[in-house]
């Protein structure tokens, strides 16, 4: 491989700028059977939380034309079971480690973020698409002021480089990734899943049992790059691009709108070797351009 | 992508394909199908039928989008198959009873098969519901040591348990949970194990969308399953 496609995101370097998105990769032991993950340029972690969570009840996976919903609720063994068991080797592989964190409540974002302080990771990555238990359940990443408050504890306690992943529920997402700037966070990713709604029409009941669910894949490509490139523009900070992305021709519009790197999730379940032909595609359509860095192309929009 | 061999409609809405892939499937477990390219988003899990080291059959049924897919296919046209995936059913020896309902009765075929290539003096009995035709009689039988078919009934009503070393099980969750709680009304020993059927999206437990919370905690069907026992599905209600 040549350098075409070396990255920098935030002092972080990423051999190429294709990572596999929170909750669709598991911690990377699974896809490491069909392709060495090596491949990618990095891998995010399944969203972690303070303590171990068991998941949402019910149906949690609902196809769509061109998408799917999902109603996982964060089921993940907690931070310090993840310590003790993912992270040296997540750290021993030669890929950008990024550590995504969700939580329900300030105190548990920073308790967390506490532990995982004393630990090696690059990336944390900070899920704010939870909902805030002490404010009636408010998601953290729908309004401005809100998001601001949890980005600024989180960055007077956290170590490490802090990318906020952004909600597409926000109700202006271009004030909020500024806040997050202001506050001092490293850079941003977006955009997570966008609410939505099933109806069982023979039970005359919402699909999930939480009503709403998180809808991802090549649906929501367009909206999404939408965004990127409104936030991208707006911000000095770099931005993470996902959401759709299903062949390496998404993953260029991306850097195109102004993504420096981009991640993987849905796609890889119509594929799962997909990641690895989007960064080949990739490394092509530079050459064939005569493009020596991806950065000649990026936010040329 | 593996050719298919066969495509053959079985009864109404029941398909047998025959794929050539060269496997070392066991008896419980599954593929992830695909026969186009981006959409359907998702691949299809189905069990596994049949099996021998070149080919893979599957039973299925056309319920939806991707079935009515799977049903058009012709010998000669390409599908992927991803796996196979999940656990399986266990070994086991003594007397077995094999309980399927609808679709469900898809994997018990191998089960039997295997099951008696392995043990030949093993008994093994087979309970096969079916809410309208029942279908490949023949070759259930041709499997196991008996056969007993019930149409429109409940098949859970058929058998006694308490006669059975081991009993595993695949059909509707309410099947399995009523064949559960007999077991335990009558005292049977024997353990029960169930063939989960959950929604998937990876099928290779990187996604968390299959997750049984059961009393040994969370299993992912597609790799901790879909085989578990009955006791830790059930035994919590
Ligand atoms: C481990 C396992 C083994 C299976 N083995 C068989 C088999 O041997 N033969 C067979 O006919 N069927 C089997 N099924 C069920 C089969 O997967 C579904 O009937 C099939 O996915 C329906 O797809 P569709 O596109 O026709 O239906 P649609 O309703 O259009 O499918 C929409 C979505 O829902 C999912 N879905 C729908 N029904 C089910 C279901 N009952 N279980 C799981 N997911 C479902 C689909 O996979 C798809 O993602 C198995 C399921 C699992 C989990
Ligand atoms: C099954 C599933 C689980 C997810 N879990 C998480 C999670 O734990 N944390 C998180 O930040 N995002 C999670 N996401 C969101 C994805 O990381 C991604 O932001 C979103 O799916 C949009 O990208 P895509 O269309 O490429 O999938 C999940 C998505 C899916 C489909
Ligand atoms: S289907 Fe993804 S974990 Fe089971």
């Amino acid at each position: 491989m040549s350098k075409r496609l070396e990255t920098v995101f935030a002092g972080v370097t990423f051999k190429n700028p294709v990572a596999l998105a929170s909750g669709t990769c598991g911690f990377g032991k699974e896809f490491n059977e069909y392709f060495d993950i090596q491949k990618l340029g990095g891998l995010c972690s399944k969203g972690l939380t303070l303590h171990a969570r068991g998941g949402n009840d019910g149906i949690r996976v609902w196809e769509t034309p061109s998408g799917i919903m999902n109603s996982v609720g964060l089921e993940n063994p907690g931070v310090q079971h993840f310590i003790e068991c993912d992270l040296d080797r997540m750290n021993s592989l030669d890929l950008v480690n990024i550590v995504n964190l969700g939580g329900h409540s300030m105190e548990d974002y920073l308790q967390a973020v506490e532990i995982l302080n004393d630990y090696k990771l690059d990336i944390l990555e900070l899920n704010i698409s939870c909902p805030n238990v002490k404010a009636g359940g408010m998601n953290f990443g729908v309004k401005t002021e809100m998001a601001r408050e949890v980005v600024r504890e989180i960055r007077k306690a956290c170590k490490h480089k802090l990318v906020i992943k952004l909600s597409p529920n926000a109700e202006d997402i271009v004030s909020l990734a500024k806040a997050c700037e202001e506050e001092g966070a490293d850079g941003v990713s977006l955009t997570n899943t966008f609410l939505a709604m099933a109806i069982d029409l023979k039970k005359k009941k919402p699909v999930f049992e939480n009503t709403y669910a998180g809808l991802s894949g090549p649906a929501i490509k367009p909206i999404s790059l939408r965004m990127v490139h409104q936030v991208a523009h707006a911000v000095s900070i770099p931005v993470m691009g996902l959401g759709g992305i299903s062949t390496w021709q998404d993953a260029i519009e991306f850097i195109m709108a102004g993504a420096t790197v981009i991640q993987i999730g849905t796609a890889s379940f119509m594929n799962p070797r997909l990641a690895v032909d989007v960064i080949d595609g990739m490394e092509r359509y530079l050459e064939e351009n005569g493009i020596e860095n991806l950065s000649e192309i990026r936010g040329i929009l | 992508m593996s050719k298919i061999l066969e495509n053959q409609k079985i009864t109404e809405d029941f398909y047998l394909m025959k794929v050539e892939q060269d496997n070392d499937a066991s008896m419980g477990q599954f593929y992830m199908l695909r026969a186009w390219d981006k959409y359907p988003l998702l691949s299809r899990p189905i069990s596994v039928y049949d099996a021998d080291e070149k080919t893979v059959s599957f039973l299925y049924k056309v319920v939806g989008q991707g079935t009515e897919i799977f049903k058009e296919l012709k010998s000669g046209d390409e599908i992927t198959l991803d796996g196979p995936h999940g656990n399986g059913f266990p070994d086991a020896t003594g007397k077995i009873a094999l309980v399927g309902g609808g679709v469900g009765v898809a994997p018990l075929y191998l089960t039997a098969k295997k099951l008696k290539e392995a043990h030949p003096e093993a008994t093994v009995d087979m309970f096969l519901g079916f809410s309208g035709e029942a279908m490949l009689v023949d070759a259930y039988e041709a499997a196991a040591d008996s056969v007993t078919v019930n149409v429109g009934g409940f098949v859970t009503d058929d058998i006694d348990p308490t006669k059975y070393d081991v009993i595993m099980t695949c059909g509707p969750e309410i099947m399995m949970k009523v064949l559960y709680k007999k077991c335990v009304s009558v005292g049977a020993t024997a353990p029960l194990y169930v063939s989960m059927e959950n929604r998937m999206a990876c099928g290779i437990g990187a996604c968390l969308v299959c997750t049984c919370k059961t009393a040994n905690g969370n299993k992912r069907a597609c790799k901790d399953g879909p085989v578990m026992l009955g006791s830790e599905v059930f035994g919590n209600e």
